[in-house]
Parts: structure tokens; C-alpha cells; sequence
């Protein structure tokens, strides 16, 4: 009873509040829930959607092949779904600390050729399929995992590098960080579209996918970087002086005591950042490349379907979410360790 | 001055204080005394409402302590505190320190409020530091302040909260002659403290607590030279054996 | 091993990375200029003094018509891409301090939108927002005949705001509005993607910033007799402003750089018409250098700030 009344009523000011926020959730939430559930249509049909009064959710039913599998071959999507499952799969099984050993990156070797042969084909009687075919949830989940893969690697030698002591390595790797970090996103997508091609020499091709890939490990590694310098820095002094005094050459001593530290300590922001860049990969829809968000924006030019992006795009933002929550929470919980 | 009556308090299921009964009268100087986790800071944080009592009943200088805020703005103006960590506002100077709250919450207009602050930063002995920032000061110089900035309010009665706990051996005594020549000006003090030396001189009375209970109340020549309980005895055995 | 050949190894090591650099460097550009005369695209900045062709939907200060210079067309780009960072950085400052307090406030039914708010907004990418936004105000609103007129003289509708100015008045001719000052759907859903979206960032440095307050300092406050407003305003901010200002202009900076998702939605912001430019005129590399440029002076100035506020402005 007293918790109710600190909580509700605490002052004057609170009061007003709650008896507002009451009148808003009384406004607006049945309506919400008439539009969203009770007069909503499931059915995929157009003509019963437009008629309708509630949300369309049978735009979803309808199209949530197209959604998930991009322009994959319709009758191979079985392919991408356990693709998909077995890369959600590994990305949990690595959520365990129980399981961090030296064995866990075979199990991602494996796991990433399993899902390379199975998107890919051409091998064991199955049929070949582009990789300018693959989309949809899979084409998120790979450019991040893939993203973060390479740009972890990358943004460890550039956090040393950035505390380096040689002035030529240090600058270089300071100008790669802020450069990139300066810039939008967008900019260094357009730059590895249009401008990788005109680098390379005439005749080399590289894919659309492989393009968009480079500039997001790029563009990861950079931000990875300074959560890893920051890391570093959090690190008493004293154990890089006890590093030092065991005359161990610099990688060991940085591979065997500094850096197991500096990453430990940096788990939660590496998460966020993960988080973070999960949410970039949405950005590729701009230079072409058929991700999630992508599918689910093409879908509604169907001229069938045009007028219902509100409920497209909570759709995206409910699948979104589940996935960024999960790992936000993720986060939290090895804080509290 | 302060009247505390069966007063009982919880944090959560744990019981801090168990129907403590305690008067403090008018230029009465009380000190209070225990093992840590007996409850005496929390009963000293009662005085002014930084804690609330669930059971019991709370009067001081008159006023009943409840959820009342007026009650509570009314006793916090008369009361003056002191805490173990300072606590001084570090991004003012000493002297804006000191004259913040008279001319917030006294609406003293700031010419007299900054004589007023001068004269006790005197009264405390460093007038000189007026002008630095609480970062620039020694932790001795910096607990002065803080009396200083409790005496701005002209209180009718100072709290201390371990107000020497955290200071360095060498500092201790500053702060305690500071303390003594208030209680010889007559002002009434409850002072939570472990410096017995300070209890035996300016106490009236020395307030005992285990447990969040009072084992014993005395007055010092009493309590130091004939304690009655046993959890008396051994805690002095304790506390002065060194 | 000697001091000596510690100190060669390191400058052995130096002068590979710049060879290796410098050598990257030389593979790019030569095989750049191989393709460039390959496919007959000038290079060079000549392009900016032609003819642009194409019209743009908005611009806030300059006056732009087809026959202006590509220069002209991406001043009006920077324009309008100044002017939306710089109305919802206040907007998102505005909204996420807002926020901010609410998640540390007594009333529980306050605690929960505000951290509710934030727990969605920063789990949802935000051009996913940007489209929902935009969707609800192209299909949301009415069109102009059904115009809804919160104000007298404001009118929102699917073709946008139209807000009065001191020289006319919107009015409805035949099929949409003439006069006054609009707001286009692209604008209206860029900014409030925006500002929302930042908000919930800011409101978590907020509470971050005032939770980093020591309690004591509150607890010393209220002994002294001041009242929780007082405390707020004298005490507790002044120190949470000088742990909230450095990840706040952190913030304010993504803002800048995430309304470059303008191009998303069809904003005429400076990505947007640098892109329409380097499709008309081929030259991509000198169009994504502006962009570029653009940016990291953007971005190099509030990292300058932030330098010469934490060594003037850091505790005493």
C-alpha cells in the first residue's frame, strides 16, 4: 500500500502524471489493440484488407517467404531456412561463457562452411544458387556475423596500434580510425559500390555482396577499435609493468595477458556495438543489396499491397527488436557478473 | 530538544533500529557509540529525515517528524549536519559553499549571508580560503568547512556523522578542537563518533548501541570507568586497548 | 638485444607500413586512372560550375532553380542538411533530458513509458523508423481537401505541413495549398526520426550523467534545508552537466551523420544530392570526396570543441 502511494502519488506533480498517463493508456490503448488484433485481417487478402478497418497482417502471411528468403528459388528455401537456424544456432551457443574454448572456433568453421554449402550448393546434388539471389534474414545475419568476424581481428591491431609508441604506426592507425568514424555510414557503402570498382584493375570484378561486406568490416572496425582501446586503458598500469618485468616479447605479453583483460572488461560496450552494427546492416538496402529491411520495402510495391508500410514497418521494427532486446539483455546480464 | 520514542526502523526485512527510546535536552551534548552496523548512523539520520522511521515517533524541537514536508523543511532548517565524507559541493568555492543555502532557502540577501560566512569560516580558522575550490583544501581543512557551512544556518542543533572517519590521523585533531569549542559555546550535539578522547571530554551523555538497540546510556565518567553491560565492556576493551 | 637494434627494428617497421601504404596507395590511384580513361569519365571538380537539371523539393535559405550550377545544387543540399541536423538536435536534446528525468522519477507509471520508450527506440534500426514515419505521414494523414487544422492557418496533410509566414497565408486551390511556408512529408518524417531516435540515446547519458553524482552531495543539500527542486538545479546538475556534455555532443554528431539516411526517403539532403549528381555526371569519386570532406570537417570541429572543453571546463 505505501509502495503505491510513493509510487503513484508521491507529490502533487506525480499525481498529475499518473492520472495523465492513466487517461493516455485509456485513450489509446483500445483503439491500439481494435486496430492491431481485434478488427485486424490475417487472411492474405487484399480486397478483405482494404475493406477492413483493422491492420493488415495478412500483407505479412502473404508475402513472408519474399520476406525472409529474398529472391531465393522458391521451391530451394528450405536451404536458407536451416542456414539461418544453424547461424541464430551458433550465435547462441557462443552466448555461453561455459563454452568459450579453444574449440569454438572450429565449431564456427564448421558451422560457416555448413551454411556456405548449403546457400551456395552446387555441390551434393544441389543446385547452384548466386549469391545475387540470397536475401532477406539471412543476408542480414550473414553481413553482420561475417561484418564482425573480420572487423574484430582488425579492430584489435588498430586499438594497439593506436597505443603504439612508433609515431609512423600510431598516426596511421589514428587517421584510419577518425576518418572513418567521421564520416556516414552511407558514405563509405557508396564509396565501396561505386568507387571498388574503379580501384581495382579493369576486368577484376568483385560482387555487389563482397563490396558491401569490405565496407562494413571497415566501418566496424573502426568503432570496434576504440571500445577495445578503451579497454586497454582500463587496464591497471601495474599489470602491463608485471607483463613487462616477466621479459616476455611484446605479442606474447599482449596476446597472453593484456588483451585476455582489456576484452573481458570490454564486453558490455562490444555488445552494444554489436547491437549497433546488427542495425547498420539495414542500411545496405541503399546501394541495392536485399536484406531484410529491403524485402520488406519491395514487398510493399506490389501494386496489390501498395498502402499498408505502417504495418510492414512494425512488423521489421517487432523483428528488430526481438533480436536487439535479446542481446541488449544479454549484455546486461554479464554486467551483473 | 530531540525526543525519539519506541522508534523502530527496516530496510527491506532487515531491522536497523529496535525501539530505540533517546532524549536529547536543550545545550546537551550526546555522543553515540558502537560496532559498526548498530545502527547509530542510521539514528542519527532519523534527526533530520535523511532516513525514515517506520514505527515510533520522531520530535524534535517540537515538531513531530511524518511524511509532512513542511515538517520536515521546518526541522531541517533548525538542524545543522556534518557528514564523514564532507560532502562540500565541488563545483563552488568555499565561500559560495557556505552561502548557498541561506540564500536559497533563508532568502538572506548575499552581501549578509557572505559576512555571515566569512565570520564562521574565522570562527573555524581558515578565512583565507575563501576563494579556492574544496579540491584545492586538505581533508582536515575541508571537514571545517563543512561545520562552517552547517553553522551558516545558525542551527539549534549539529549533527556528526563519524565526522572524523575518514580523515587522516594527522588532521583528526583540527576538526575535534573545532568540535569542542562549539560545545563549549553551549550548542546541542549528537556526534556519532569513535574518538573516545572527544566523548570523555565534552559528552554530558554516552549513548551505547548493538544491534540497533541502546545497550547503555550514561555519563562519561560512568560509562568509561564502569560499564554495566557486557557488550559494553568488551567494545571498550576493544576500542581503547590500543 | 641491445637498445640499438631494438631501434632499428622499430624503424625498419615504421618505414614498411609507409611503403605499404604508400604502395596500396599507388595501386589504387594508377589503376583509377586506367579505368576513369576507360570509360571516358572526366575527373575533376569543373563539373560543379554546370548546369545541375534537376530540381530539388526543398531548401531552407537559398533560392535553387534547374538552370543553377551542381555547386549551387550541393550548397542547398549542405543547407538543408544543416537545417534538419540543427532543429532535431534541439528537438532530441529537448525530448531526451525530458526522458531522461522521467526514468529517475518517484512515479512508477512515469519510470516505465520512459524506459519503455528507450528500450524500443534504441533496439529498432533507425531507418526501420524513418520508413514507419514516413509511411504514417504519407498514408496517415488525410489529403488536403481533408486537411486536419490544429491551428488556424496550419494544416497538416499528406502532402505536408503548411505553416502561415508573415507574408501569406496557406489556402486550398483545386488539389493542394498555396502560400505560406511547407514542410514536406520528407522533412516532417526525417525530423522526427531523428529526433526520437536520439532522444532515447540522450536520455540514457542524461540518467547516466545524474546517477554519477555522488549522494551524498543530494543528502548534504537536504540537510542544509534545500527543497528537491533546489537540489536538482544548484547541486546535482552542474556536476552531471560536466559527465553528460562529452557523450552528448557524441550523439549530437551521429544525429548530423545519420541524416544522411535522408537519401532514403528521398530528402534532398547533402548525400541525396551529391548521389543525383554523380549518377548524372559519372564522376562518383569527386561527388563521395565532397560528402566525405563535408563531413569529417563536420565532425574534426566538434571533436576540437570536445578537446577544449575538457581541458578548460574539467573539475578543479
Amino acid at each position: 500500500m505505501r509502495w503505491l502511494r510513493e509510487n503513484f502519488f508521491g507529490g502533487w506533480a506525480s499525481g498529475v502524471f499518473t492520472l495523465l498517463l492513466i487517461l493516455i493508456l485509456w485513450k489509446a490503448l483500445p483503439p491500439f489493440i481494435d486496430w492491431a488484433f481485434l478488427d485486424a485481417v490475417w487472411r492474405p487478402d487484399p480486397k478483405a484488407c482494404r475493406a477492413g478497418e483493422g491492420a493488415c497482417w495478412g500483407f505479412i502471411a502473404e508475402k513472408h517467404r519474399f520476406i525472409l528468403f529474398g529472391t531465393y528459388p522458391y521451391e530451394l528455401h528450405w536451404r536458407p531456412a536451416i542456414a539461418t537456424v544453424l547461424l541464430i544456432g551458433l550465435w547462441i551457443f557462443s552466448a555461453f561463457r561455459v563454452f568459450w574454448k579453444w574449440w569454438l572456433s572450429i565449431v564456427w568453421l564448421v558451422g560457416l562452411t555448413l551454411i556456405g554449402i548449403l546457400m551456395w550448393g552446387g555441390i551434393f546434388g544441389m543446385r547452384y544458387v548466386e549469391n545475387e539471389r540470397w536475401g532477406g534474414m539471412i543476408l542480414t545475419l550473414l553481413l553482420t556475423t561475417f561484418g564482425l568476424a573480420f572487423a574484430f581481428p582488425l579492430s584489435i591491431l588498430l586499438a594497439l596500434g593506436r597505443r603504439s609508441d612508433m609515431p609512423v604506426i600510431r598516426a596511421l592507425c589514428v587517421g584510419y580510425i577518425e576518418l572513418i568514424r567521421g564520416v556516414p555510414l552511407i558514405s563509405l557503402l557508396f564509396m565501396a559500390s561505386v568507387m571498388l570498382p574503379l580501384f581495382l584493375p579493369s576486368g577484376v570484378t568483385i560482387d555487389k555482396l563482397l563490396r558491401a561486406q569490405i565496407a562494413m568490416i571497415l566501418f566496424a572496425a573502426a568503432y570496434l577499435a576504440e571500445v577495445v582501446r578503451g579497454g586497454l586503458q582500463a587496464i591497471p598500469k601495474g599489470q602491463y609493468d608485471a607483463a613487462h618485468a616477466l621479459a616476455l616479447p611484446y605479442w606474447r605479453r599482449t596476446y597472453l595477458i593484456i588483451l585476455p583483460q582489456a576484452l573481458r572488461i570490454s564486453v558490455p560496450p562490444l555488445v552494444n556495438t554489436f547491437i549497433g552494427f546488427f542495425k547498420d546492416t539495414s542500411l545496405v538496402l541503399i546501394i541495392g543489396l536485399f536484406d531484410l529491411l529491403s524485402t520488406i520495402k519491395i514487398s510493399l510495391q506490389d501494386r496489390t499491397w501498395t498502402g499498408f508500410g505502417v504495418e510492414a514497418y512494425l512488423f521489421a521494427s517487432l523483428v528488430y527488436f526481438a533480436f536487439c532486446f535479446a542481446m541488449s539483455r544479454y549484455s546486461r546480464s554479464f554486467e551483473r557478473q | 530538544m530531540i525526543e525519539m520514542i519506541k522508534v523502530s526502523k527496516w530496510f527491506a526485512s532487515f531491522q536497523a533500529l529496535k525501539e530505540v527510546d533517546l532524549a536529547v535536552g536543550r545545550g546537551e551534548k550526546v555522543v553515540v557509540c558502537g560496532p559498526s552496523g548498530s545502527g547509530k548512523s542510521t539514528l542519527i539520520r532519523l534527526v533530520n529525515r535523511l532516513e525514515a522511521h517506520q514505527e515510533g515517533r520522531v520530535i524534535v524541537d517540537g515538531v513531530e517528524l511524518t511524511d509532512d514536508p513542511r515538517a520536515i523543511d521546518t526541522v531541517r532548517r533548525e538542524v545543522g549536519m556534518v557528514f564523514q565524507s564532507f560532502n562540500l559541493f565541488p563545483h563552488l568555492t568555499v565561500l559560495e559553499n557556505l552561502t548557498l543555502a541561506p540564500v536559497w532557502v533563508k532568502r538572506v540577501p548575499r552581501k549578509e549571508a557572505e559576512e555571515t560566512a566569512m565570520h564562521f569560516l574565522a570562527r573555524v580558522r581558515i578565512p583565507e580560503q575563501a576563494a579556492k575550490y574544496p579540491s584545492q583544501l586538505s581533508g582536515g581543512q575541508q571537514q571545517r568547512v563543512a561545520i562552517a557551512r552547517a553553522l551558516c544556518m545558525r542551527p539549534k542543533l549539529m549533527l556528526f556523522d563519524e565526522p572524523t572517519s575518514a580523515l587522516d590521523p594527522e588532521m583528526i585533531k583540527e576538526v575535534l578542537d573545532v568540535m569542542v569549542e562549539l560545545a563549549r559555546e553551549g550548542m546541542t550535539m549528537m556526534v556519532v563518533t569513535h574518538e573516545m578522547g572527544f566523548a570523555k571530554t565534552v559528552a554530558d551523555r554516552v549513548v551505547f548501541m548493538d544491534g540497533g538497540r541502546v545497550v547503555e546510556a550514561a555519563p562519561p565518567a560512568e560509562f568509561f570507568g564502569a560499564p554495566k553491560t557486557d557488550r559494553a565492556k568488551l567494545f571498550l576493551s576493544q576500542v581503547l586497548g590500543h | 638485444m641491445g637498445r640499438h637494434s631494438g631501434k632499428a627494428k622499430r624503424l625498419a617497421y615504421q618505414a614498411a607500413a609507409i611503403a605499404v601504404a604508400l604502395g596500396v596507395a599507388w595501386f589504387f590511384v594508377s589503376n583509377t586512372i586506367a579505368n576513369l580513361e576507360e570509360r571516358k569519365i572526366a575527373s575533376g571538380f569543373g563539373f560543379l560550375g554546370r548546369e545541375a537539371g534537376f530540381e530539388i523539393g526543398e531548401s531552407f535559405f537559398l533560392r535553387y532553380g534547374a538552370a543553377d550550377s551542381y555547386g549551387r545544387a550541393l550548397l542547398v543540399g549542405l543547407t538543408n542538411t544543416l537545417a534538419v541536423a540543427l532543429i532535431g538536435i534541439v528537438l532530441a536534446t529537448c525530448l531526451g533530458t525530458a526522458i531522461g528525468l522521467a526514468r529517475l522519477a518517484r512515479n512508477f507509471l512515469l519510470r516505465s513509458f520512459a524506459a519503455a520508450y528507450v528500450e524500443f527506440m534504441r533496439n529498432v534500426p533507425l531507418l526501420v523508423q524513418l520508413f514507419f514515419w514516413y509511411a504514417v505521414v504519407t498514408e496517415g494523414m488525410p489529403g488536403p481537401r481533408e486537411a486536419l487544422s490544429p491551428l488556424p492557418g496550419v494544416f497538416l496533410s499528406n502532402r505536408g505541413i503548411f505553416f502561415p509566414t508573415l507574408s501569406s497565408v496557406p489556402e486550398l486551390q483545386g488539389f493542394n495549398f498555396v502560400g505560406g511556408m511547407v514542410l514536406t512529408p520528407e522533412f516532417a518524417a526525417l525530423l522526427i526520426g531523428l529526433a526520437t531516435y536520439t532522444a532515447a540515446f540522450i536520455a540514457e547519458i542524461v540518467r547516466a550523467g545524474i546517477l554519477a553524482v555522488d549522494r551524498g552531495q543530494g543528502e548534504a543539500a537536504h540537510a542544509l534545508g534545500l527543497s528537491r527542486p533546489q537540489t536538482t538545479r544548484l547541486v546535482v546538475l552542474p556536476q552531471a552537466l560536466r559527465v553528460i556534455v562529452p557523450p552528448m555532443t557524441s550523439q549530437y554528431l551521429n544525429l548530423t551523420k545519420n541524416s544522411s539516411l535522408a537519401v532514403a526517403i528521398g530528402y534532398p539532403d547533402l548525400v541525396s544530392i551529391a548521389n543525383t549528381s554523380m549518377n548524372q555526371t559519372g564522376q562518383a569519386i569527386e561527388g563521395i570526396a565532397i560528402i566525405m570532406a563535408v563531413y569529417l570537417t563536420i565532425s574534426l570541429s566538434i571533436s576540437a570543441f570536445m578537446n577544449w572543453y575538457n581541458a578548460h571546463v574539467a573539475f578543479k
